[in-house]
């Protein structure tokens, strides 16, 4: 179907929905005797990591290994890199050395497509996150755990046309935050985000989204999804906000709102949560809340996108 | 080449019906048959089948669908392919597991669903049975029941048309 997955904001509604249902019929296979599938076996995929990531890599890992691909883990720390080494020198040394896929997270938005369209490498290439760019497959596993959870399994060949989803913080540095919005409102959700202003991007009335600074309004409303990101202090170099206590007071979820929610409303995280200041743990070990179906679908879903880009033949 | 018509929908119906009955006669035991058809059309066959076999034995038969996509071995010589659902409505193991499809050519598909079918168990056989043997094996795999031998050059396309997914049931060949 695609050479690379570099962004959610290149799918197409039918194209998004086909890998959902890939990602149904790869979670199907992960209740067999027989995890292993042989679908990539020769294919040699590298995770190429220059930011910290564990949750990530280690779901990209599994993805790879359950559909028989060899994985190299290529961590940027302790590495060439660190020496000084260009992106298009690690690039083209992975190329001599076979690698198919390539993985990549790194710290600079963009990153993924330079690799992709440099001619450095043939491999494919699937963005793991770039900057505060994009993270697709976290999008995607987001999609996919909100319609599992909303249609079970009649869940194939479904959008999320008519449902309301609220994004709630960090969203001037969240790539998770870029790429739900692309990709859920292309499947039909309306979104709106939710932020202190110093915390919303400048651009934001180009983005098919209502964006506000009232979280308790936005609860009022009936959303069917409230989804909390992650306040992402490492990548803050100034003040956001007065205090961690007001952001948590103005800005997180606490048990008293997550009780004013629908009785049938999803609360999602990312992960890694900072509990007690965006979401408070009742909350996230709550029925409602989907942390770690996000984390198992992850895995059913990155397969599903390395199969995408790496089992057909080659157009490029 | 012109299309000609080698089924009509009669010879189609018939040749079900005596794979039914041969299904029966080849595991007259077997308490613990179960059919799995490989989409599309062997789903649809399979359903078929054992509907043909439940009224022949006089019992019901569980009938489910095996996608091979994930297991097959030219996945690298075309565009991706979409996977198809899975569902298995009987335990694998120790059962008699008969593949259904509608076509059989170089076997390759066959391969891939033995692959699999032992993924999700152990069963205690596994039979195959197809509406069309057309020739031309690349691999050493013999089917155990087959609606017709239609000889075919290795150039022709031999298509199972059936009502459920083409509105009827003939084979042709072009």
């Amino acid at each position: 179907m695609s050479d690379h997955l570099l962004s959610t904001r290149d799918l197409s509604r039918d194209a998004a929905v086909a890998l959902l249902d890939v990602a149904e019929d790869m979670a199907d296979t992960q209740r067999r005797t027989v995890k292993k599938l042989p679908t990539l076996r020769g294919t040699t995929v590298v995770n190429l990591f220059f930011e910290d990531s564990t949750r990530t890599r280690i779901s990209f890992e599994a993805a790879a290994k359950r559909l028989s691909a060899d994985v190299i883990t290529f961590s940027a720390k302790g590495s060439s890199v660190s020496k000084g080494e260009s992106l298009q020198d690690t690039a083209q040394t992975l190329q001599a050395m076979g690698a198919d896929g390539i993985v990549i997270r790194h710290q600079a938005s963009g990153a993924a497509a330079v690799l992709a369209t440099s001619g450095w490498t043939r491999a494919a290439v699937v963005n793991a996150g770039d900057g505060t760019h994009e993270h697709p497959t976290q999008a995607l596993l987001d999609a996919f755990t909100i319609r599992k959870r909303r249609f079970g399994a009649g869940s194939r060949g479904r959008d999320l046309a008519g449902l309301d989803v609220v994004i709630v913080g960090d969203v001037l540095h969240s790539r998770v935050a870029r790429s739900n919005v692309w990709l859920l409102t292309t499947l039909g959700a309306t979104v709106r985000l939710v932020a202190p202003p110093t915390l919303l991007p400048t651009h934001i009335e180009s983005w098919p989204v209502e964006a506000g600074t009232d979280l308790d309004a936005a609860i009022a409303d009936g959303p069917d999804v409230v989804m909390m990101l992650r306040v992402q202090r490492e990548r803050m170099t100034e003040a956001f906000f007065p205090s961690a206590r007001e952001y948590a007071a103005l800005y997180g979820l606490s048990a008293a709102r997550a009780d004013r929610l629908r009785a049938d409303a999803l609360v999602m995280h990312p992960g890694p949560m900072n509990r007690g200041l965006e979401i408070a743990g009742s909350v996230a070990d709550s029925p409602r809340s989907t942390v770690l179906e996000q984390v198992e679908n992850g895995i059913a879903v990155r397969m599903a996108v390395l199969y995408d880009v790496l089992a057909g033949e080659r157009t490029a | 080449m012109p299309l000609r018509t080698l089924l009509q929908a009669d010879d189609v119906r018939r040749a079900i019906t005596r794979m039914a009955h041969e299904l029966v006669e080849h595991d007259p035991d077997a308490d613990r048959l179960l059919l799995l058809g490989i989409p599309t059309r062997g789903a649809v066959l399979a359903r078929r089948l054992a509907a043909e076999v439940a009224r022949i034995a006089g019992r019901e038969v569980p009938v489910g669908v095996l996608d091979v996509t994930l297991y097959r071995d030219d996945l690298g010589t075309q565009p991706t392919r979409a996977t198809g659902r899975t569902d298995v409505p009987a335990d694998v193991d120790g059962a008699t597991v008969v593949l259904v499809d509608d076509v059989l050519f170089s076997g390759r598909t066959v391969r891939a669903a033995l692959d699999a079918v032992t993924a999700l168990g152990r069963p205690a056989v596994v039979r195959l049975a197809v509406l069309v043997d057309r020739g031309h094996r690349e691999l050493p795999i013999r089917p155990d029941s087959v609606g017709r031998n239609l000889p075919s050059a290795k150039s022709e396309r031999v298509r199972v048309l059936l009502t459920e997914t083409d509105g009827r049931d003939e084979v042709t060949i072009e």
